[in-house]
């Protein structure tokens, strides 16, 4: 099991987050998500909640976003179930952040496909940045997380920051993605392998070669 | 004889067109969906079942047969439902994403017609949450396909009924595991459920549900538009059809392609990853199927028909078809013992067997790794991965073991050299 535990109740952490309440367009939102469930169902929303939570915390601090006990207390208000089962869904899945984060979440995937493709070089560049897994930079820039396989294991090695993946990365392209971030720039996402589309062989496609310079309907040779 | 691209079935599985409804439609997608569901539940589930399509989610079971499971109507007044599993995290495993990003209607158009078959009233796609990006894709896939009447209110043109939902999750293997995926689209802790029941008697709001998995749904409309026969001409026999193969490590150029099952390993490697890094006498092992199946060797991998019959044959399985590749610069232990903290990671917690014994075999794989250990611990560890294996409610305590018991049976020498060399070093020091 993932070791994980929230942030420590405390006055000044009600006196900051006691009185979250949604914005008008994630009320909106999370009436739409809701509504995905059978009525009477409505506790299938929390997770999509908590996670609309969480960007909205994020979006106030101008970081990814954490979960304050207070803001966990109002999603279980709006679902209309016990804030342990909202606590227990929280520290189970571990995209939920428990503590307050950096700006851009370095999360280096080091399960062993990326580990055979140089994910310790990519690791090794984070630190070279100042980076320390399990940390925050001074800044409040940059937290750096090791996490397990994010499923890009054909463009392996690869790092997830906030919304984004960077793809078959090297300790060169890694750290130019972080001097850009840091200077509020945003890099190109996906692949960082020149020539490189999304997962096909490198060099080019040795398949469906006809779909790379139009939208070819193979229906006609069937 | 190598796949031809007409009989692909993710024409658009590298991006270069777009994944939109008017792309996809130009493409075939969506053709005609209503006179598919006019030939009525039975024969499509007959249809799928002649066309020997195995699950691609890993364990292989038949597809059509699943569906026959669920019932044939509601007695009670419970609705059915269809939960398409896009949770893909199996280290190796990165095929349903390229699926949801680049080929979302597919999935769709299956969802209905899977879902019409087996009388769903909904279909809810568990999307893993780190696939941020692929969730948007498909949740704008789903709202232009209800716009044109695809789905909701009269399906297609259909007469039938049928939602479809995307749910995010958020970082959890274990969602992997059908039933705990049900629990936590449920709202829960993603913990597996005991079986029975079985979701086809009661799953999701204890109401008969078959979970399946992406590539499993993505491919039935194509193959009820071409056929049973035109599926099953591929691949040898109880392996039928073509396949998603994802290839990682140490290739020349990892890729996803689309092949023939029962395609040999070599000739997969060959034609389209430009071969192992450093040529074929650098090969160590390879792990043919995603994490949980055993490593099998150079020698014995090299002329393994990919399928499933094929890999049990020795001693491992296809799984989801993700190849890992590992050439001889590879510490191989450290490289099972990753795997080890990855399961570690990964446990639920809910059977002590896996709670307790994923860390213990972690931390004794660590020892190995470094040769800090005795010769007898060897044997020790492999005695504890036979009380995980079967001890557990789900698969991941099986999973956990299954790449030690590989390693150790494969491997044996070369954790036995580091235990003597270490032991040589320190009594150096001494």
């Amino acid at each position: 099991m993932a070791d994980r535990h929230p942030e420590p109740d405390s006055p000044a952490l009600r006196a900051r987050w006691g009185q979250f309440a949604w914005t008008g367009d994630n009320a909106a939102r999370a009436q739409d998500i809701i509504a995905r469930y059978p009525a009477g169902r409505q506790r299938s929303a929390v997770m999509p909640l908590l996670d609309l939570a969480q960007r909205q915390v994020g979006a106030e601090e101008q970081t990814q976003g954490w979960l304050p006990l207070p803001v966990m207390e109002f999603v279980a208000r709006e679902l209309a179930m016990p804030v342990i089962r909202v606590l227990e869904v929280a520290t189970f899945y571990t995209m939920y952040n428990l503590a307050p984060i950096g700006r851009f979440h370095v999360q280096i995937c080091g399960t062993t496909p990326c580990m055979l493709r140089g994910s310790d070089d990519i690791m090794a560049a984070c630190k070279a940045k100042g980076l320390k897994k399990g940390h925050t930079t001074p800044d409040g820039l940059f937290t750096l997380t090791e996490v397990e396989c994010m499923g890009n294991c054909a463009s392996a090695p690869m790092v997830q920051i906030n919304d984004d993946n960077y793809e078959d990365l090297t300790a060169d392209s890694m750290t130019h993605i972080l001097d850009e971030l840091a200077a509020g720039r945003q890099p190109k996402t996906g692949t960082q392998a020149p020539g490189r589309h999304t997962v096909e062989p490198l060099g080019g496609p040795t398949t469906l070669v006809a779909m790379v310079s139009e939208n070819h309907d193979y229906r006609g040779e069937w | 004889m190598a796949l031809a691209d007409k009989d692909r079935i993710f024409t658009n599985l590298y991006g270069y067109q777009p994944w939109n409804l008017p792309a996809a439609r130009a493409r075939g997608d969506w053709d005609n969906t209503k006179a598919l569901i006019e030939r009525g539940r039975d024969t499509i589930i007959q249809e799928m079942k002649d066309s020997g399509l195995r699950g691609r989610g890993g364990a292989g079971f038949p597809t059509g047969m699943k569906w026959s499971f669920m019932p044939k109507e509601s007695r009670d007044g419970r609705p059915s439902f269809l939960v398409i599993n896009a949770d893909e995290s199996e280290p190796g495993s990165c095929k349903d994403r390229e699926i949801l990003r680049h080929d979302p209607h597919k999935l769709i158009e299956g969802a209905l017609v899977a879902g019409f078959a087996m009388g769903a009233r909904a279909a809810y796609i568990y999307v893993r949450g780190e696939y941020i990006r692929e969730a948007e894709t498909l949740f704008a896939a789903v709202a232009e396909a209800y716009a044109a009447g695809l789905i909701g209110r009269n399906a297609c043109g259909s007469g039938y009924d049928f939602d479809v939902f995307v749910h995010r999750g958020a970082g959890a293997y274990i969602c992997g595991e059908e039933t705990a995926m049900i629990e936590s689209l449920e709202g829960k802790k993603g913990q597996p459920r005991l079986k029975p029941p079985f979701p086809a008697g009661a799953g999701l709001y204890g109401c008969p549900t078959t979970v399946n998995n992406v590539e499993s749904i993505a491919v039935a409309p194509t193959i009820l538009r071409r056929g049973p026969a035109w599926f099953a001409s591929f691949g040898r026999d109880n392996n039928k059809g073509t396949k998603l193969f994802q290839i990682s490590g140490h290739v020349e150029k990892p890729c996803v392609v689309e092949e023939e099952m029962s395609i040999p390993f070599k000739d997969l490697i060959e034609r389209h990853c430009g071969g192992i890094r450093g040529g074929w006498d650098n090969l160590l092992a390879v792990i043919p199927g995603g994490s949980s199946v055993p490593l099998v060797p150079a020698a014995q991998i090299m002329d393994a028909p990919m399928d499933f019959d094929g890999l049990r044959a020795v001693g491992s399985g296809l799984g989801t078809a993700a190849v890992i590749v590992m050439d001889k610069s590879t510490d191989i232990v450290r490289a099972i013992a990753r795997l080890s903290y990855f399961y570690k990671h990964e446990s639920c917690g809910q059977c002590t067997p896996c709670r307790e014994g994923t860390g213990w075999m972690w931390r004794v794989m660590e020892r190995l790794r470094t040769g800090d250990a005795a010769i007898e611990e060897i044997d020790m560890l492999q005695q504890v991965t036979k009380q995980v294996e079967g001890h557990t409610i789900c698969a991941l305590g099986d999973a956990a073991a299954w790449p030690i018991q590989g390693l150790i049976r494969h491997f044996r020498p070369e954790i036995e050299r580091r235990i003597h060399e270490n032991a040589a070093l320190r009594e150096a020091a001494e």
